[in-house]
């Protein structure tokens, strides 16, 4: 099953995601696939105030998104560190997926609303119908 | 008793700055006394006399008698200006009008010795005695007196020639006299002493403030010179980001007058843009530099003690409110084709959003601080509340490393909304953009001077 979603995967990642292994557990995979369960998905901490931040700016644009609390899953840890070697930042959260496809920490967020190409990702992939 | 006598050959003896030095001003000229040599001269109110170390000349009080023996004193050196000691004759007096006396001189000598005079003469009316058995108590209140030269210098004279003249003795009246007057020279004297004291701490802080002063400069010189290297690993404290903000606005000001300049010629819009994508660069670097000092001391970045009040007053995280630059903007960009002010739209409302979510981000950040730092331990053993107190503080210390995030985030998004401000409009817009920006807030910060110097009912 794994190996089948692979390619949709792989291609979602984009730019960022190098060639991976097949590997059941891995965590990163794990990512992919949640990712691209939902239109918009942020993966994030419960305690975390700039996740929080994240939140409120999708919530206030009227998308509704799909949060993952890494702190809340058992395997969260490992994704976490995933997550943080993905990124390079030294935090691991928040990030953002759109349409299964990574868009990035709390600034590359930002980045992309000034300039005004989030609305167009969002209403591509079905979170936004103004 | 009587008082001395005036003596009109010498009205420039009582204008002597040397009795009292209360003001400082005179006692340059006196220096040149040290070449005094003793001699005989004689005064009531010798008490009242503040006597320096490098002076020669005493003054003693005699019955009735003044005697200034000038002969073999040197005023060679001397200014002969008013306010100088002249002892060219002697000066014998017996008593006399002595406030006419003073009143006399007032005229004659500069301000300085004027406040001089009025103090003699105000212990001088007091006393009416020549009784003189003062020259030990003098000479052992020099020594006590005895201090740096500020003082212009009365020579003291060599007490033997004066004993011949102190043979007789005064009545009650004229001792009490004199200890009065004895008196109101200690305290003087005492007052003195404190006032230069104080002068020489004064002295020492400020001392010490110059060199804190260019200890710092130099530090933000360092950074300022290192950062260009792209790390400024030299403390960028509070200070240095102070010091750099101040030279950036310098440079900012220094720009926008180019590009005014530039405007105002009509210069093709090529020209222009050269202008516009040096102001611009400009802000980044600003943008650098807040970003750098708010991993060095977020507080210091936050509490915008480097704005002026006004500008703090409107503050959002650290700097300027991105939505509010649109506002104030207004219609002074037009025309605007359709794109253009949709674009300008979009911006306003994106930014808005940011902002109130990053606002949403920083209350959860404050609330959660809040709830960590409250929350109360019942623990069973103390070791365990210690423990439990450490915990928190750990926690505590880990949500406030993220303001510096926010702080990080707040500057991104005023950064991001200038370049797309830069992206919707023309060369010729954005430059009229970047006039009308800096035109704020140049008199938001001249709202400050005002208000901070308005006079005060």
């Amino acid at each position: 099953m794994q190996y089948q979603k692979e390619h949709y995967q792989a291609e979602s990642w984009g730019y960022y995601m190098p060639v991976r292994s097949m590997h059941m557990t891995d965590p990163l995979e794990r990512v992919g696939r949640l990712a691209s369960k939902s239109a918009v998905v942020i993966f994030s901490v419960s305690s975390c105030c700039m996740c929080h931040a994240v939140k409120r700016l999708f919530c206030g644009m009227g998308v509704n998104p799909t949060v993952y609390e890494l702190d809340q899953d058992p395997r969260g840890k490992e994704i976490e560190r995933a997550l943080m070697r993905l990124l390079g930042n030294s935090s691991a959260v928040p990030v953002v997926f759109i349409g299964g496809k990574l868009i990035g920490a709390m600034d590359r967020v930002m980045a992309s609303h000034i300039n005004g190409s989030l609305v167009p990702l969002l209403k591509e992939a079905g979170a936004l119908w103004l | 008793m009587q008082s001395f006598k005036p003596v009109p050959t010498n009205p420039e003896l009582y204008s002597h700055s040397s009795f009292y030095f209360r003001g400082d001003d005179t006692q340059t000229r006196f220096a040149d006394l040290g070449e005094l040599e003793h001699s005989a001269t004689v005064f009531p109110l010798d008490d009242a006399l503040d006597l320096s170390p490098s002076s020669i000349f005493s003054l003693k009080a005699n019955n009735n008698n003044f005697a200034v023996v000038p002969n073999t004193l040197h005023y060679a050196t001397m200014n002969t200006g008013p306010g100088c000691l002249d002892l060219g004759s002697t000066l014998s007096g017996t008593g006399g009008e002595q406030p006419y006396m003073y009143h006399h001189h007032k005229g004659t000598t500069s301000s300085g010795n004027n406040g001089h005079f009025e103090n003699w003469g105000d212990s001088a009316v007091a006393e009416h005695s020549q009784q003189t058995d003062t020259s030990t108590d003098i000479e052992t209140e020099d020594k006590n007196h005895l201090r740096g030269a500020q003082h212009g210098a009365l020579v003291v004279v060599d007490s033997n020639s004066i004993e011949q003249a102190n043979g007789r003795t005064g009545d009650q009246k004229a001792l009490r006299r004199l200890a009065q007057n004895r008196e109101a020279a200690r305290k003087s004297r005492l007052r003195k002493k404190a006032y230069v004291q104080q002068l020489e701490n004064s002295r020492l802080k400020l001392s010490q403030l110059e060199q804190e002063l260019q200890r710092a400069r130099q530090q933000g010189m360092l950074v300022g010179l290192s950062g260009d290297h792209g790390h400024s690993t030299v403390g960028s404290g509070a200070l240095t980001f102070d010091f750099e903000y101040a030279r950036w606005l310098d440079e900012h000001q220094r720009l926008i007058h180019e590009l005014r300049s530039a405007m105002n010629s009509h210069l093709v819009d090529n020209g222009l843009k050269i202008h516009v994508d040096s102001v611009m660069t400009h802000y980044d670097e600003i943008f650098r530099l807040k970003s750098v000092a708010a991993k060095a001391d977020v507080f210091h970045m936050l509490s915008g003690m480097w704005k002026t009040p006004a500008e703090r007053c409107f503050m959002w995280l650290g700097g300027f409110r991105s939505s509010e630059l649109l506002k104030i903007l207004g219609n002074q960009l037009e025309p605007l084709t359709d794109q253009q002010l949709m674009g300008i739209c979009n911006l306003q409302q994106s930014s808005q959003q940011t902002e109130d979510a990053l606002s949403q981000g920083m209350e959860a950040l404050q609330q959660s601080l809040v709830d960590t730092l409250s929350s109360t331990t019942h623990g069973s053993t103390v070791s365990a509340d210690v423990a439990d107190y450490m915990g928190q503080m750990a926690i505590a210390m880990g949500k406030l490393a993220t303001l510096q995030d926010f702080l990080i985030q707040a500057d991104l998004l005023r950064q991001q909304t200038l370049q797309q401000l830069h992206r919707i409009l023309t060369t010729r817009q954005t430059a009229r953009a970047l006039l009308v920006i800096n035109d704020y807030f140049s008199r938001l910060r001249a709202l400050s001077s005002l208000w901070l110097a308005r006079p005060r009912d």
